[in-house]
This record gives structure tokens, C-alpha cells and sequence, in this order.
């Protein structure tokens, strides 16, 4: 198994609309962030949800986003972030 | 549902009929509701398909009202005494909550560290994730529509709500537990609190300052 | 389309800073949940479990309390599992009715 990102990498979320147990929030799809690390591997919750095994395992990571990036009336300083845990499908290079 | 303020004390085993379905104690003022029904048809189903007992019931339930977050508390203070303890539980938390007889549980835990610069917050925007294990059940408002809504997009504002102003020379990051991970929050230890022994820190240690809406006070 | 329970950044109203003790069947239906999905049983994931609650219409979801959407999914799960049958818990819940009525719960 190997992780597609590292730490560091500037990475975007894809912007997916589709029916099933999704475990990437509507507020953070489309958007860019950071890799933040690499949390492990883990099975697939969208497969799992449907008592299906989710196999092979596959990358997780926490993605730092700015909050000014994520909401466009966002009124707090620019240092504010947010970090979401985003499975490896769900994200491309930025 | 009304709210109940009873604790679950432990079934009284003087009832006269000892049936496999184990007397629920009385902790309805009225009839009850289809849900609480059904929690009783299910569970009864369940024993007698030999899937559970009600035992393993009682005990599950038991060992729920055992967790509180005293538990969190005894990490966090042991981490302000002690810098090495402080290293193993942000790098390794397993080992540093095993070294206090504090439950794991299932998921991995991320322990997040409050500074000058930096406070965090935990929510879950898509359900209730939380570290029960270390904190037992998380409270009502946690779950809440309003929380879980605004604490990602108006953190500041939300924190304000429970009384707690960041400044805005420090930066607030929120954490949205979405899979695997649990997030407890290391708050900052107050100033005035130098010489405390383990257990005076522990006791300003509240859930409130683990999730991340309160900072600890000297009383 | 968003998802009903998907709702980080939604608009709402101010924090109730309610918190009410559980109630003993409240901690029972979590007590359901650990058990069935626990390691040695394995008979439900929390996925699952998860996916539906979030299955539960936008409507009912707000109505229910929180423990009374997890009865509804454990059910639900157990139903699609085949570990139980919706006519047994018919006969299940009548009875529980029936005993109830007369005192005997």
C-alpha cells in the first residue's frame, strides 16, 4: 500500500454529488487544502455502510483548509484552519 | 421523550418473575413510546435468539456509566506535570492512556495542543464522533443540529455562546471528526496553578476544555 | 444534493447547552449498538448503522430524539442483516404492548 500524498502536498477536493454513505461533508468538496499527515489505512466506510468488506484498505489523511478559503464570509483572522480526515479518493493535486 | 434526570441504578433483582426479558426499571412517567418499545422488542429478540444476553446488556451499560471524563482529566494533568508523559501521549496516545489505566477503545486517538497561538475545537459535523472511551457519552449539545452546523463554519461565534472569547492574535483551528480519528483537546494549563499537585490540576480539567469550548479556571 | 444530516455550515440557531442524564433505555439501545457491532458478534457496522440514520427522512430525523433515531437504525440494520423479521417484530412488539397494558413491565 502506498499513500498517493505526503504531508505538505496541496491537494483538492473533489466535487463529487452522489447518493450513498459519504463520509466527505458537502462544505468541504471542491475545495483546496494541505495534507496535514497521513492518519493510515484504513477500509472503505461508502463500502462498509452496505455490509460490504471495503477492501483493499486505502489511504486517509487530515487536510488543513483556511476557513477564508472554505467560506466566503468567513469573519474570523486568516490563520483560522479547519482539519477534516479525507479519504484518498476523494482528492486530487492540487 | 422527556428529559430524565434518574441515574441508572442497577436493576433490582427482588422482582418475583426472573424471565429472560429482564425487568426494565420504571423511568417513565406515562406510557411508553413506540421507540421505547422497540428498544425492548429488539433486545428481547436478540436474547432469545441467543445473540446477546441481558447481562452482557447490564454490563455494557455499566461499564458506560463508569467512563466520565475524570478519565481525560488524569491524562491532562499528568501531561502539564510531567513533559515526557506530555511527549508519549501527543505521539503515541495509546501507550500514554494505558500507562494511566485509562480506556483506549476502538479508534485511534489524535490529541490536539492548545498554546498562545493556537486553540482547537473538536465537532462532528455528519454524526456524534466523539472519544467516549476516554470522556463517556458526549452531552446533548455536541449532538445538536446548532453545534454541528456552526461550530465549522462560526467557531469563534459558537465559543462566544459558552463564554469563551479567543483572541485574534490566536489562531482557532476546528477539528471535524469525519472517519477513524477521535480528537481530545490538551488545553492550556492557567497560570496560577504552579506547585498543584496531579489531582488539584485534574479537578479544573472539565469535558467542556477537552472538547474545546472552555479553557480550565482557577476556581 | 446535500444529504440532510450532512450539515456543517448550515445555517442555525444559538447552542442550547442542554444535557439531560440518559435515561436507562437510552443507555440501553447504546448498550444495542457496542454489543452488535462489537468484534465477537460482528452482526452490524456502524456504517451501516450510520448510513441509516442518515436513510431516515429529513423529517423524522429532526422529530426524533437522538437515541430514538438509533433504535430506528438498529432495527433497520438488523431487518436488511435477515437477522430478524419484520413479522417477528410485530409479534414482539404486540406483546410488549399486551404486557404493558397489564402491568408486567
Amino acid at each position: 500500500m502506498e499513500a498517493r500524498f505526503q504531508p505538505g502536498d496541496q491537494v483538492q477536493v473533489r466535487k463529487a454529488d452522489v447518493p450513498g454513505h459519504l463520509r466527505t461533508p458537502w462544505y468541504i468538496r471542491g475545495h483546496r487544502g494541505e495534507v496535514e499527515r497521513i492518519c493510515g489505512y484504513f477500509a472503505n466506510p461508502e463500502e462498509l455502510a452496505f455490509n460490504r468488506h471495503g477492501l483493499p484498505k486505502r489511504a486517509l489523511y487530515r487536510v488543513r483548509f483556511r476557513q477564508s478559503e472554505v467560506w466566503p464570509d468567513y469573519a474570523g483572522p486568516a490563520a483560522d484552519t479547519i482539519e477534516i480526515e479525507i479519504y484518498e479518493h476523494w482528492l486530487e493535486k492540487a | 421523550m422527556s428529559g430524565h434526570t434518574h441515574h441508572d441504578h442497577d436493576h433490582d433483582h427482588d422482582h418475583d418473575h426472573h424471565d429472560h426479558s429482564h425487568p426494565t426499571q420504571p423511568d417513565i412517567d406515562g406510557p411508553l413510546t413506540y421507540h421505547q418499545r422497540l428498544e425492548i422488542a429488539v433486545r428481547e429478540l436478540m436474547i432469545e435468539k441467543g445473540i446477546l444476553s441481558a447481562d452482557e446488556v447490564r454490563r455494557t451499560v455499566e461499564a458506560m456509566d463508569a467512563r466520565s471524563p475524570a478519565g481525560g482529566a488524569r491524562v491532562v494533568a499528568r501531561a502539564w506535570v510531567d513533559p515526557a508523559y506530555k511527549q508519549t501521549l501527543m505521539t503515541d496516545p495509546s501507550r500514554a492512556l494505558n500507562a494511566v489505566g485509562v480506556e483506549v477503545g476502538l479508534y485511534k486517538l489524535v490529541v490536539v495542543e492548545n498554546s498562545d497561538s493556537l486553540h482547537n475545537l473538536v465537532v462532528c459535523t455528519l454524526c456524534s464522533c466523539y472519544p467516549r472511551a476516554i470522556l463517556g457519552l458526549p452531552p446533548d449539545w455536541y449532538k445538536s443540529r446548532a453545534y454541528r452546523s456552526r461550530a465549522v463554519r462560526e467557531p469563534r461565534k459558537v465559543m462566544a455562546e459558552f463564554g469563551l472569547e479567543i483572541r485574534d492574535d490566536v489562531a482557532v483551528r476546528v477539528h471535524d471528526s469525519t472517519a477513524d480519528m477521535r480528537y481530545l483537546v490538551l488545553p492550556k494549563r492557567p497560570k496560577g496553578t504552579e506547585g498543584w499537585s496531579e489531582e488539584k490540576l485534574a479537578q479544573i480539567v472539565t469535558r467542556d476544555t477537552m472538547i474545546g469550548v472552555a479553557e480550565p479556571r482557577i476556581p | 444534493m446535500r444529504s440532510h444530516h450532512d450539515m456543517g455550515g448550515e445555517p442555525a440557531g444559538p447552542v442550547e447547552k442542554t444535557e439531560h442524564d440518559y435515561a436507562p433505555w437510552e443507555k440501553r439501545v447504546d448498550a444495542l449498538m457496542v454489543l452488535l457491532s462489537d468484534r465477537e458478534r460482528s452482526l452490524l457496522r456502524v456504517d451501516e448503522l450510520r448510513k441509516n440514520i442518515e436513510a431516515i427522512g429529513p423529517d423524522a430525523y429532526d422529530k426524533m430524539t437522538y437515541y430514538e433515531r438509533w433504535i430506528t437504525s438498529i432495527t433497520s440494520t438488523l431487518l436488511q442483516r435477515g437477522a430478524i423479521s419484520s413479522d417477528e417484530l410485530a409479534r414482539k412488539l404486540a406483546d410488549v404492548e399486551r404486557r404493558e397494558k397489564a402491568g408486567l413491565l
